[in-house]
This record gives structure tokens, sequence and C-alpha cells, in this order.
């Protein structure tokens, strides 16, 4: 498989206060095509700067975004615009997402007067095709503004939105998390059927594992702006190899009342990304930093195959 | 549509508005086909008269009927009140968008020449047109138009400051969509209605200026009346027959009532969801 989407040594700052604050540092990673990629972290580890940086709606101060071959990072303006119908992007808020004072119909038929349909009857017909594959009804729908929907409908409009173009890649950010339980599974089996029936490639962004469990091929962990572990889902949560990988599985709760809550829970809040710690970033919450974590920082390895960690000491050796 | 929200519905009060506004509206646009004495016309035995079958409402200190008086001058008002904010609302509105939706220096520009405008003396102003361009009714409307602008700016910079941060905004950008295009459909449409809420507020202030202007003989040239010169003509005789002020006085506190009440009404109205902005 070759990769649609590669990012090397990806890099955001944002000026605050006068001092640079590494949003993202340094990240390289790529996306095979057809693969969901689940990216997860604390709030504020740099997640949703990531998916906004690949689309350059926040330009990377550093390192490059390769999208099938094409550097979107030296794009001019006019040629990123022209790009963008290819990468498309699904919101954590739905409802803020949908401007409340324009109709469902037009809200979705808007991509492609963007791109230059002219013609008004196709449009529609696009437009009702989309919205009965995300399980919307076309004639009930259209005439509605967005305040009429519920949080998981909006979002089905949404998802409608960015798929009217058929694009190749879609950055999901937290395209559940503000949703109600209930309707999670069904977005997340929405999102599964879009991908199968489009062909899309995902970049899933979540904080919650189970939700990245279950879509992802493999899974990516940042902590303040850096990647810690990239692996098959599998591997991940058999043999997570950061030590901060194995705090946040031990975080999961188990529904089961006689198992006693892990007790070695990473301590305290993460560090300030304006200061962050020397060497690895993590060492001031890890239970097996030492002095070496804090004089170099650990580069992003091949701990087994297919398994890359970025820790002195990773809890798994090669297989 | 969304069900009533708690608090008061604007039932009665709101009706009396418009109608009160569509009754001065058409005596306005038809002033000149109702059955009406000239405006201008003295008649120098009738100064001052009380209201009888010709004159329903009197006359005024020259002798002019001030039923037409009212009428004509309500077309004066009414066309500098909705007029200067128009070039407010048009001017203002644009740059606040543009200042709001691009930032950068653009901004930097637009803020610094709202302030110099907003610390210029108003008075000032309108004395060095009527000077130098001369008393007319397009003069008039200049002024007040570009004395309102700093405050159209403001409140379309401040809208448009907080929409360009919201999803939906970004959402167009990812999807590839121009700035022209952000800035129409999806900015515009949200500034609209508080930009239309603060113009009708806007009418309301503009009437009394430009009372207050023809009160000071810098409005409207005579004989044409206008409510705020006749209130300055009715001055002189107050003890003799105070209602030839008190009557075009009635008459635009009732109408910037209305358009007040229309305002807040349709800012309470037409917001799609409660707290939506």
């Amino acid at each position: 498989m070759s990769a649609l989407l590669s990012l090397e040594n990806l890099t955001v700052e944002y000026a605050v206060g006068g001092r640079s604050l590494f949003a993202v540092s340094d990240v390289s990673l790529h996306v095979d095509r057809g693969e969901t990629l689940g990216l997860v972290g604390e709030s504020g580890c740099g997640k949703s700067t990531l998916g906004r940086a690949v689309l350059q709606l926040r330009r990377p101060t550093g390192g490059k975004v390769v999208f099938d071959g094409t550097e979107l990072t030296g794009l001019g303006a006019e040629k990123m615009r022209l790009m963008r119908r290819r990468l498309q992007l699904i919101f954590q808020d739905p409802i803020a997402s949908l401007n409340p004072r324009r109709r469902i119909g037009d809200i979705i038929a808007e991509p492609l007067i963007i791109v230059g349909v002219t013609d008004k009857a196709e449009r529609d017909r696009r437009v009702r095709e989309v919205m009965t594959a995300v399980g919307l009804d076309p004639d009930v729908a259209m005439g509605r503004l967005p305040h009429e929907f519920s949080g998981g409908q909006c979002q089905r409009i949404c998802i409608a939105r960015a798929l009217i173009l058929e694009p190749e890649l879609v950055i999901c950010d937290e395209p559940v998390s503000a949703l109600d339980v209930s309707i999670r599974a069904q977005i997340l089996n929405l999102l599964e059927e879009m991908k199968r029936r489009y062909g899309l490639t995902l970049l899933f962004i979540a904080h919650d594992l189970a939700v990245v469990k279950a879509v992802s091929d493999r899974i990516a962990v940042m902590y303040l702006g850096k990647l810690c572990e990239i692996a098959p889902t599998e591997r991940l949560f058999a043999q997570p190899a950061h030590p901060y990988t194995a705090l946040l599985l031990d975080a999961i709760p188990v529904p089961d009342p006689t198992v006693r809550p892990a007790t070695n829970l990473a301590v305290g809040e993460p560090p300030s990304p304006l200061d962050p710690p020397s060497g690895c970033r993590f060492r001031t919450r890890c239970p097996r930093a030492d002095r070496q974590c804090a004089a170099e920082v650990p580069p992003l390895r091949e701990v087994a195959a297919g398994q890359f960690a970025a820790c002195h000491h990773p809890l798994t050796g090669p297989a | 549509m969304a069900a009533p929200r708690g608090g008061r519905r604007p039932g009665a009060v709101l009706a009396c508005a418009l109608v009160w506004l569509a009754l001065i509206g058409c005596a306005a646009i038809f002033a000149n086909l109702l059955p009406l004495p000239s405006p201008t016309e003295m008649d120098l035995l009738g100064k001052r008269a009380l209201p009888d079958a010709q004159h329903w409402l009197g006359n005024d200190q020259l002798g002019r009927d001030m039923l037409s008086r009212l009428i004509h001058g309500a077309r004066i008002s009414l066309s500098v009140g909705l007029l200067a904010p128009v070039i407010g609302v048009t001017v203002g509105g644009a740059l606040g968008m543009l200042a709001g939706y691009f930032r950068g220096p653009l901004e930097t520009l637009t803020v610094g020449g709202v302030d110099v405008l907003l610390a210029f003396p108003p008075l000032v102003f309108a004395l060095a047109v009527t000077t130098y361009l001369g008393q007319s009714v397009l003069n008039l409307i200049l002024v007040i138009g570009i004395l309102g602008i700093p405050a159209f700016t403001r409140v379309a910079r401040a809208v448009t400051l907080s929409l360009t941060e919201r999803e939906f905004v970004v959402a167009a950008r990812a999807l590839g969509a121009t700035h022209s295009r952000i800035l129409l459909r999806e900015i515009l449409p949200n500034v609209a209605l508080p930009l239309t809420a603060f113009f009708l507020l806007g009418v309301a202030v503009t009437i009394v200026v430009e009372g207050a202007l023809s009160f000071l003989g810098l409005g409207v040239p005579p004989p044409a009346p206008s409510w705020g010169s006749m209130i300055g003509e009715g001055r002189e005789s107050l003890d003799l027959a105070p209602w030839l002020a008190f009557l075009p006085a009635v008459v635009m506190f009732m109408t910037v009532l209305a358009f007040n009440v229309v305002g807040d009404s349709l800012r309470a109205l037409t917001d799609p969801r409660p707290g939506a902005l």
C-alpha cells in the first residue's frame, strides 16, 4: 500500500505573549490509502491542530505535508483551494459547524457550487443521493434549518457535506465526542459504511481510546505536541511500548465492579506546552524516567514490526 | 419554526408601532395627492388659529396649516431618517465585515479611521458642510450618514470577529470557498440581522438628530417644513400657543418610539435559536 498522506517533521507554533508554543512538534507519520489512522491524546496535546495543519487551515511553521505526491505546505493559496475538494474535515461540534441561517439543502449543495457544478438539477440529484446515503430523508430535511435537528442528525448533515465531493481523505476531528453515547455507535457505523462506499482514507482524531479502537487500523498516540507511539491497533492494545500508552490503557474503565481501578495512573496535570520539560516530554509523569530521559529527546524507533515508540525505555522489545 | 420563547410576546405594542409607521409613511408618500392646503401658504389673518373644519390642527404662527406641515415635514424627516443610516449601514457594515474577517493592517486602519471620525465634533462637521456646500436635504443626509458610519462599523466588526472563529466558517474554508463567497454566504446572513436591528435604532436617532440640526438652523432650509424646524419655530410662541411646538414633538416622539419598538422586536423574533449568536 502507498501512503496517501505523509507528514514529515511537521511543526506548528503559536506565538503566545512573545513566546512560541509548539502545539505540534516535529511529528512524522503516514496514512496509507484506504486505512483508518486513529490519533489519540489528552486535551491540548495538539491533535486538532495537527488535523488543521494537514488541511493548511493553520499553516505549519515547519516540516512538510505531502498528499498523494503533492507537497501541500508549498502550494499557493489558489492551488491549495483547488486541492481542498480531495481532503475534507468533520468537526467535533456538529451544530456549530452548520451556518444557523442556511437551509440544509443549501448547506450540502454548497461544496458543489464551490467546485462549479452549475446545473441545478444535477446538484439536487447529488444532494438527495448523499443525504439518503447518510440516512436523512431529503424530502423532509432539505428545507429545514440546522437548529431543527438533533446533534446526531447535524453530524449526519456534516458528513453528507464532507462526502458530496467524494474526497479521498477525511479528517474526523473528534466527530462523536459531542454526541450522546447512544448516538455514537450510529455515527461510527455510518462512518465505517461511508468509508467502504466511497473508498475513504480516514484520519480519526479522538481522546476516547474505546472509540478509536473500534474504527482504527493503526493508532498514533500524542503527548504535548509529540508523537509517543504508533502501532497497529491490536498490537497497541496488547503490548503498548510507550509508558504513556500503557497508562492510557490502564485508565480505560473496566465494566466489572470486582476489578479494582489501576493504581499507577499518571500523576498530576500535563506540563504547560509553553514550557515543556527537557528531553522526553512525558518524563515528569513517567514511572520509568531517569537521567537519560531528561537529557535526550527520545527518537521514534521501531520496537517491533510496525510498532514505533519514542521512548528510551520501551515496555516491549522486538518480538 | 421555533417554539415561542419565555418573556413577553411582542403583540399589541408592535402592532401599534407598525400601524403608526404605516400611517406616517403613507401620508408622507402621498402628501401631494391628499386634499391638504399648501404647507407654505401663509394666511396672516389666521395666525395661530385654533382647529376648524378647514384646518384640522389649526395654523402656525405664520398662518400655515399645521396638519399639512406635519405631513410634509414627515417626508423630510423620514427620508433623512431612512437614507442617512443607509449610508452608515452599507459603508460601515462593509468596512466592519472586511476588518473583522481579514484582520491585520486593514483592521488597524479601519479601527483607527473610525476612532478619528468618532473624535471629530459632529456639530463642527455639520457647520462646515452647510457653510461650504450649502444647506440642502442631500447635504444633511450626507452629514448624518457619514457621522453614523463608526457605530455600524463597530457592530459589524464585533459580530464578524466572533463568526470568523466559528466552525461553519472554517468548514467553508476547508471546502475551498473563496473569501468573497465566505463573506457573502456565510458571514453576511449572520451579520445582517444585528445590523438591521441597529439600523432601525439608527433611524430613530437620525430623526432626532435631524430635528436638532433643523432646530439650530443647520438642517432643511426654510420654508420647507421638517419636524425639527417646526419645533424650533414653535418655540417663539410657546407662551401663546404651546401646541405649535408640542404637536411636531409628539409626532416625532411617536415615530422614534415606533422605530425602536420594531427594531427590538425584530432582534428578538428572528433569532433562529435563543442565544445562538
